[in-house]
């Protein structure tokens, strides 16, 4: 037995001349959860779709759950689920009946699972009703409880979140939690930093099909200079007392407002609270901003995410 | 058949069933062109002697085929545009039962819709002369051109960019009745048209049909109509499953 339960070194995959996958490299523990973070069309669902055996690769090898992509792919099928950036489920069928195909398909004689899903959930209202009138997050739950259906070991999530209220991300979330903790492995495609540093162990962050970083939130959080923390003065007085002590922030004279480069963290917030008290300097506002893909993309590319062409 | 194409098949008659626009287009839209053909228009249509619906029968059995065709192209469309297919493709569903799945649906569906022609046929004083054996050849035809055909339209549904653009694709093989001897005799229309008619598949698979009805069998037209079926069937399918393969 492996403890990886996916790598792949070298993945390539192009459209005619346009490149969607430069030669990716990955290595993802078994039962943890791996983000790959970038913008649209950075090659994120290109990535998945190559390693489910959707697509062909053009070139490099991938292993999911031990088989190789190319040359095992029922195995490879067996092993994995899928939820899309679409929530694929059949919206003339009852949220029951997307179950129940997806139990018949997988040949289960048990149908106690369709049941426990829609529990689990919290569909079981919902359940008669035809998945044309779910909501979007809804639609996702019942996605995502379709591929659970087969109790894949490892499962891919591709943009799980996008195009849902904050309270159906919390939600989302929530349950990829509880799926890690039951043992299976996550491969998760996002393009919210915060999504990744919420549930990642490892990020990889993709710029036009290759790899630009990868480590752990923290590790890649480090490298972005993009966090910082903004102080609000009452007078310009003490806004200038304050950026004479404070070394390496930006004044912003008209709006009275100091920058001072942060990583977020309770020491060094702490110290830059001491220090601004030792000075008796008082502050109106202080607000924390931590660093959003935006700053990941210009730290690590020298371009904004935004500037990217729009591909598949 | 395999149990997965019975597990699709389930799900596309559910479909149908709770899908209006479906029912109307593939059951309801065929019986109102029988009736517009044969009850409105019928009486000034010179067919050469004989009754109208004697004439137009076939024709109408063709009409019934075709107008199903567009829900098929959309539903087969809806699935591969909205993930479903991309979700069948990666559970090691066996690889054809989806398509099969569709055909076998569309060939169901159609069955229905042809026997409703041929009752209201019935209706109107439709009194074919074929013997049991003609009838039986007949529906051999039939069948074969629904099958044919549901290939093509599955292959049709799987190019389609859009579910829009799948419905409109269906158009031309929706219009082809009308341009061979369905409606009336193709040496009736005018010059270009006729060519057209007297030598495209349809009026070969109307034609072949016409004759066991009327318990006259055109040998000529059934080789050609079967021929035509054959290739139309295997096109469908060798692109369909190509199509299927490649797109994700």
């Amino acid at each position: 037995m492996t403890s990886s339960a996916i790598t792949a070194s070298g993945l390539r995959k192009s459209y005619g001349d346009k490149v969607v996958l430069d030669g990716i490299d990955l290595d993802v523990p078994a039962g943890s959860i791996f983000a790959l973070l970038g913008p649209n069309g950075a090659g994120k669902t290109t990535a998945v779709n190559v390693l489910t055996t959707l697509l062909a690769m053009d070139g490099g090898t991938a292993r999911v759950a031990g088989h190789d992509v190319v040359t095992e792919t029922r195995k490879v099928r067996s092993a994995i689920g899928v939820t899309g950036q679409f929530a694929a489920v059949d919206e003339l069928l009852t949220g029951r009946e997307n179950l129940r195909l997806m139990a018949d398909l997988y040949h289960l004689k048990d149908h106690g699972v369709i049941e426990d899903l829609l529990r689990r959930f919290d569909l079981l209202e919902a359940a008669d009703m035809r998945a044309v009138a779910y909501s979007g997050g809804m639609r996702r739950k019942l996605d995502l409880a379709m591929t659970l259906v087969g109790r894949p070991r490892i499962i891919f999530l591709d943009e799980p979140t996008t195009g849902l209220d904050p309270r159906s991300r919390r939600t989302m979330w929530t349950i990829v939690r509880e799926l890690v903790a039951d043992g299976m492995t996550i491969f998760l495609t996002t393009q919210y930093l915060e999504e990744a540093d919420q549930l990642a162990d490892r990020i990889a962050v993709l710029d036009q099909g290759r790899l630009v970083a990868e480590g752990t939130p923290d590790q890649l959080k480090r490298h972005i200079p993009g966090g910082h923390v903004q102080l609000r003065f009452a007078s310009a007085a003490e806004l200038g007392a304050a950026a004479r002590v404070l070394t390496g922030s930006t004044p912003d004279e008209e709006g009275l407002v100091l920058r001072v480069p942060s990583d977020g963290g309770n020491k060094s917030l702490r110290s830059l609270l001491d220090r601004l008290d030792e000075y008796a300097i008082d502050v109106e506002e202080f607000t924390v901003h931590l660093p959003d893909l935006d700053d990941v993309f210009l730290a690590l590319t020298g371009h904004s995410s935004t500037q990217e062409v729009a591909a598949p | 058949m395999s149990s997965d194409t019975l597990i699709m098949l389930r799900r596309n008659v559910k479909h149908t069933r709770r899908n209006p626009v479906t029912l109307f287009n593939a059951i309801f839209m065929p019986i109102i062109m029988m009736l517009m053909f044969v009850y409105v228009f019928g009486g000034a249509f010179d067919v050469g002697g004989g009754d109208y619906v004697d004439y137009a029968t076939p024709g109408m059995l063709m009409l019934a085929i075709t107008y199903g065709l567009s829900a098929t192209a959309v539903s087969v469309s809806s699935d591969m545009t909205k993930g479903i297919i991309n979700r069948f493709k990666v559970m090691d569903v066996s690889r054809g039962a989806v398509l099969t799945g569709h055909v076998v649906s569309t060939v169901v569906r159609t069955a229905f819709s042809v026997t409703a022609i041929i009752g209201i046929a019935l209706l109107f004083g439709f009194r074919p002369n074929g013997s049991v054996v003609d009838w039986l050849a007949a529906i051999g035809v039939l069948l074969l051109v629904i099958i044919a055909v549901s290939w093509l339209t599955v292959a049709f549904g799987l190019g389609a960019r859009s579910v829009e653009a799948a419905g409109f694709l269906a158009v031309p093989l929706i219009m082809l009745p009308f341009f061979s001897s369905a409606i009336v005799p193709a040496d009736k229309m005018g010059p270009g048209i006729r060519e057209f008619a007297q030598y495209q598949p349809f009026t070969s698979i109307i034609e072949s049909v016409r004759g066991f009805l009327t318990g006259a069998p055109n040998l000529g037209q059934t080789l050609a109509a079967i021929a035509w079926s054959l290739a139309i069937a295997v096109f469908g399918y060798v692109w369909a499953r190509s199509q299927f393969g490649k797109r994700a």
